[in-house]
């Protein structure tokens, strides 16, 4: 039974205002420009097939789901769902003992 | 899949290239990047990326588990969990370039 935390959320425009704060010699245009790098570099590898690998913080792969007979939840009907990839993410050994630690 | 591992070395060349920053610059870059979110997700907080996904920390109650090997009945202990999950776009993009593959 999973207990709700305290949502704060940063977004991405709010990495960037940090990343930002900490490299105050760079442009603006250019923290934006690393950090669209970055997610748009793992995008395309998992577009690829291939897996990105960040130790210490976890790791990104594409899985196959196989096609299957789902079910329409409202109406009860079988539909079949064809096979698809969906990305997944594991955490790395550090974070996840990181998470466990810090409160 | 494909087999091959995408780290923090692509990554960071990706910067290098991208942004014309010094590749030791752009590797230091990628590590704040990885540092906030990790400090972001260890006080709890959520990482929004959109387009990309967004992680979130989740707190799991104690539960009674199983030694698979003995049978013997183990507590496990409360403790936190990292969830990703992919934006629509994400999802969208790896099954059209799966599916492109395929065909």
């Amino acid at each position: 039974m999973p207990i709700l935390t305290k949502a704060n959320a940063m977004t991405k425009s709010e990495l960037i205002a940090r990343l930002a704060e900490l490299n105050p010699h760079l442009y603006h245009r250019d923290v934006e420009r690393i950090i669209t790098t970055i997610f748009d570099e793992i995008s395309a590898a998992l577009a690829r097939g291939d897996r990105v690998e960040l130790r210490g913080f976890g790791a990104f792969s594409v899985k196959q789901r196989d096609a299957r007979q789902g079910r329409n939840p409202r109406t009860g009907q079988s539909v079949s769902v064809t096979s698809k990839h969906v990305p997944f993410f594991r955490t790395g050994k550090q974070l996840r003992e990181r998470l466990n630690t810090a409160t | 899949m494909d087999g091959k591992t995408i780290t923090r070395a692509q990554l960071s060349e990706a910067i290098y290239e991208e942004v014309g920053l010094s590749r030791n610059e752009s590797a230091a870059l990628l590590e704040t990047v990885i540092e906030e979110m990790s400090q972001a997700l260890s006080r709890g907080d959520t990482v929004k990326l959109s387009s990309f996904g967004s992680f979130s920390v989740r707190s799991k109650g104690q539960r009674i588990g199983r030694n698979p090997k003995t049978g013997q009945e183990v507590p496990i202990l409360p403790r936190r969990v990292l969830v990703f999950r992919p934006s629509q776009l994400l999802k969208g993009r790896i099954n059209k370039a799966m599916a492109a593959k395929k065909a």
